[in-house]
């Protein structure tokens, strides 16, 4: 491989233009206790051949969904990925440009986003929506932020049914920007409205996830009612795959609509990088962070788009600015637009509905006894009656990964495993499931 | 061209989704959508052709040189993104047991190797998601280190040169901005500093090479300043590509490091993103570090979360993995010839200031490493022509502006930054480019400021469009321009 051009000759043309001797010269300033005395201590170099071979063995020791049938979700969905958003990602314009700082240079991108922002907005029904977070669980420190400096308030509330990751990342950050934070815990698999509400009092904001960490259907309107009676922001943290059958946040009356994007068009990628999307009202427009692109027109008239509100931002106000974030996640982001574009409204309905109806169906052909007795989506919480960790292992040898143990986060839950179906799944699928799972339950009997 | 919403027709569509064959679930009808949203509805050639369309109005490093300063907008590797789709990576689920995920834990691990030994330092968490999420983890580190010692430390030091990420990263974390100024040489005044570090002091946030492209010379002495105060150093990690394997900011005394994967090693920037942001710590602060990290016993790897004074997380799972095997594709290439990749864009660099010293006003006169920064003030005082005129007129011959208007110590800054991937004769049509311009600031100075010429829109009213906040498209209502 060689990604350098320079020749000896050209070094010698170039060295001689400088003025110096030697390439060494150039570092003459680097005092010398500072320096690097000997070669870096890594592998030697490898040609792309080898490099090949090296890293498909590594992916080969890795058991994706191609190779194990696999019931696990929890914050990260086996959907389809069409052909389409991959071979548009790979076009090199999008792919090598940066941030659209230079809008006559970046009409592609800047639209791109606008029509991202667009589809946000329309799945979430919002006003506005910023060009990306960098994932499910920075995106709620976001929304935290955002509140904070909305409503001066320093308290946040956290449903204790949000994915776990997510509650950690907030309780990361929260000392930094002066924030408590409180949990809600559930009642019987989804968060009480009145015991939410009660929170609430003196909160700045308030976020619940619609579906939640165990599958269930939260009361999302009467949450959302209950913090916004307290002056609590009420924020959604939700999944654009379910949108198509879920009421939008919007409509039940949210401040704010957060959530993981891979979902929507992101390959699994052993966590990332994937995206996280921000939307709120209108109110909110000039406290959010991150990029934002914004219709215009140019001298002569023609329409054309470029990034707005730049004063919230890092590179103008510095201290004073909405957040730090600057390199995002457009374009995992703009392969969600694809996507989203690919199913239009009626495939987005579908992938939900064949999700949930599958779900169902496991739920009736499992015969397990449910965690809880709640209205659920696409995941669903069994009693397994043994370790789910055990039950995990010995399924895998079988060939069959059956899904999350919830007792990895939450106590009294040891025996509880999360199964997840996604429209790749199929009534077969279901069937072996059931099949591996008996075997191993009987064995273990 | 027409937004994507505006080529949708009612009943077209691309993507079907299997039958699923089972008796159909619905959701209860309080919780049922009530409007469907609009999204697309197109049939997949459409799809496809307007999404190429859209690139076609990009430019990227692969349409041409892009010398963006501080960003390292440099070559991305094609075999990179076949190893990324590996299926053995694409499909595999972040929550996998890791028997069924010790290949990537291998190249994880690797990868952490690798990072620590470029900047000398002892441990590194993969997980921050891209630079300033690596400064604000580095800054809740800091607050962690200093709480565990029962210190009560407010505040941080940054330069006036900085990046904006850094007194953003600051605010954030909860701690007091101290700045100090930069001296005639470009290099941090250490007289100005010595007065501003004490028993509050925290830390310095440092980038170095700085933003003016400068190697700071008395790194030494900064470092001691700090040391001996009880605070600790902070390297900001955006010019690492001027120093592989020549310095190393452990060496310097730099107690933590970002790194930008996307800049240094060749993560594709994406239009925005994605990045990667992993940070590298001196041994005593390693028990701070998010959870989890990979360990190694014996040839088996595990996600390790046994850190009891851990921060916590900083995002989900073990970081952007898909960033981490283009990063460690990259490293691997290279190996230790990563040293003769940070000469070639010093190098590279150097050259191109030596093209344009004469004609554009240098801030500093010092040998640059990766970057430099030059000025466009007396073409400014001259002839009426500003660091935008220059970026917009490069445009037409066929470049991407350098940065413009930073560091913001400089009136009219243009921040160049070839990076190490291009060729002799590019730099020289730049270096022409940027001589021509500077000529025709006297013969032409309208055509200057009427650019860019060539391209599919001229300049935007960004003014008008902080006024009238069109962030998304209005549909029927929306205003009838094309």
């Amino acid at each position: 491989m060689s990604f350098t051009s320079l020749t000896d000759e050209d070094r010698a043309a170039m060295l001689a233009a400088i003025g110096v001797e030697s390439v060494a010269d150039l570092f003459a300033e680097i005092p010398a206790d500072v320096r690097l005395d000997r070669p870096l201590r890594v592998d030697p170099a490898l040609t792309e051949a080898e490099l090949w071979a090296h890293l498909s063995e590594l992916a080969g020791r890795n058991s994706g969904t191609g190779s194990e049938l696999s019931f696990l979700g929890a914050g990260v969905y086996d959907h389809y990925v069409p052909a389409v958003v991959d071979a548009v990602m790979q076009r090199g314009e999008l792919l090598t440009a940066y941030t659209p700082y230079q809008p006559e240079m970046s009409q592609g991108t800047l639209q791109a986003i606008f029509e991202y922002q667009t589809a946000i907005c329309e799945l979430t029904g919002m006003d506005v929506s910023n060009a990306s977070g960098y994932d499910g669980t920075t995106v709620a420190a976001d929304a935290c932020f955002v509140a904070k400096q909305t409503t001066g308030r320093t308290r946040v509330v956290l449903a204790e049914t949000l994915n776990p990751q997510v509650r950690q990342v907030v309780r990361t950050f929260a000392p930094g920007f002066g924030l408590e934070v409180v949990e809600v815990p559930h009642d019987g698999g989804t968060t009480d409205p009145e015991r939410f509400g009660a929170a609430c009092a003196d909160a700045a904001c308030a976020i619940f996830p619609q579906p939640n960490f165990f599958g269930c259907l939260e009361p999302a309107p009467e949450l959302a009612a209950a913090a916004a009676a307290t002056g609590a922001l009420p924020v959604a943290h939700v999944d654009l795959m379910t949108l198509g059958v879920l009421e939008a946040p919007g409509a039940y009356g949210c401040a704010l609509a957060i959530g993981e994007g891979q979902s929507a068009g992101n390959h699994m990628s052993y966590g990332g990088p994937h995206f996280g999307f921000l939307a709120a009202r209108s109110d909110y427009i000039r406290k959010l962070p991150g990029r934002i692109v914004g219709e215009t027109t140019d001298h002569e008239g023609r329409r054309g788009f470029v990034l707005t509100l730049q004063t919230r931002e890092q590179h103008i106000r510095r201290e004073k600015a909405t957040s730090n974030i600057t390199t995002n996640q457009t374009l995992l982001a703009v392969a969600g637009l694809i996507y989203l574009s690919w199913l239009g409204p009626e495939g987005l309905r579908d992938v939900g509905a064949a999700s949930l109806s599958l779900a169902e169906h496991a739920k009736r052909r499992l015969g397990l006894p449910l965690a809880f007795d709640r209205p659920t989506f696409q995941e669903f919480a069994v009693r397994l009656g043994r370790p789910a960790p055990e039950v995990i292992r010995e399924a895998r040898k079988l060939g069959v990964h059956p899904g999350y143990a919830l007792g990895r986060d939450y106590e009294g839950m040891d025996d509880v495993l999360l199964v997840c179906l996604t429209e790749k799944r199929t009534a077969a699928d279901i069937d072996r499931l059931a099949e591996v799972l008996g075997r191993v339950r009987a064995v273990a009997a | 061209m027409k937004l994507i919403y505006e080529k949708s027709r009612a009943g077209r569509r691309a993507g079907r989704v299997p039958d699923p064959g089972v008796q159909a679930a619905e959701v209860p009808a309080e919780l049922a959508r009530s409007q469907p949203p609009r999204l697309p509805e197109l049939a997949e050639p459409e799809l496809v052709r307007h999404y190429t369309e859209l690139s076609t109005r990009t430019f990227g490093i692969d349409t041409g040189f892009y010398p963006l300063g501080s960003c390292t907008m440099k070559y991305n590797p094609r075999i990179n993104e076949r190893a990324v789709g590996l299926p053995g990576f694409a499909d595999l689920h972040p929550h996998q047991e890791d028997e069924g995920a010790q290949g990537a834990l291998e190249l994880m691990w690797r990868l952490q190797e690798m990072l620590a030994e470029v900047v000398g330092l002892d441990a590194v968490t993969l997980q921050p998601a891209a630079g300033s999420q690596g400064e604000l983890t580095g800054l809740t580190l800091m607050r962690a280190y200093f709480a565990d010692r029962g210190e009560d430390r407010t505040e941080v030091v940054i330069p006036d040169t900085a990046h904006g990420t850094n007194p953003a990263s600051v605010a954030m974390a909860g701690y007091t901005l101290v700045r100090v100024q930069t001296d005639m040489r470009g290099n941090v005044d250490v007289d100005d500093l010595r007065g501003k570090v004490g028993e509050h002091t925290a830390g310095l946030m440092l980038t170095n090479p700085s933003t003016l492209g400068l190697f700071e010379e008395r790194i030494a002495e900064i470092a001691d300043i700090f040391h001996s105060a009880g605070a600790l150093l902070y390297y900001d990690g955006a010019n690492l590509n001027a120093v592989c394997g020549i310095s190393r900011p452990g060496d310097m005394g730099f107690d933590i490091v970002h790194y930008n994967l996307h800049k240094t090693f060749s993560q594709p920037h994406g239009g925005g993103g994605p990045g990667g942001g992993p940070v590298a710590v001196r041994r005593e602060l390693e028990p701070f570090l998010p959870v989890p990290t990979v360990a190694r016993d014996g040839d088996a790897f595990r996600l390790d979360y046994d850190r009891p004074k851990t921060i916590g997380k900083v995002r989900g799972f073990g970081g952007p993995f898909g960033v981490f095997v283009r990063a460690y594709a990259f490293m691997r290439m290279w190996g230790p010839g990563l040293r003769d990749m940070s000469e070639a864009a010093v190098l590279n660099a150097n050259y191109v200031l030596a093209r344009l010293r004469d004609a554009y006003d240098l801030p500093v006169d010092r040998h640059c490493m990766h970057e430099f920064v030059v000025s466009a003030r007396h073409l400014k005082r001259e002839h009426g022509i500003t660091a935008l005129d220059v970026a917009k007129r490069l445009m037409d011959h066929g470049f991407h502006p350098p940065t413009i208007y930073f560091p913001l110590i400089v009136p009219e800054a243009l921040m160049i930054e070839p990076t190490e991937t291009e060729t002799r004769e590019t730099l020289d049509a730049f270096c022409e480019a940027m001589l021509a311009i500077a000529q025709e600031a006297a013969d032409d100075p309208q055509t200057l400021k009427d650019a860019p010429h060539t391209r599919p829109v001229s300049r935007l009213d960004e003014a008008a469009a902080a006024k009238r906040l069109l962030v998304r498209y209005g549909f029927e209502d929306h205003p009838t321009s094309e």
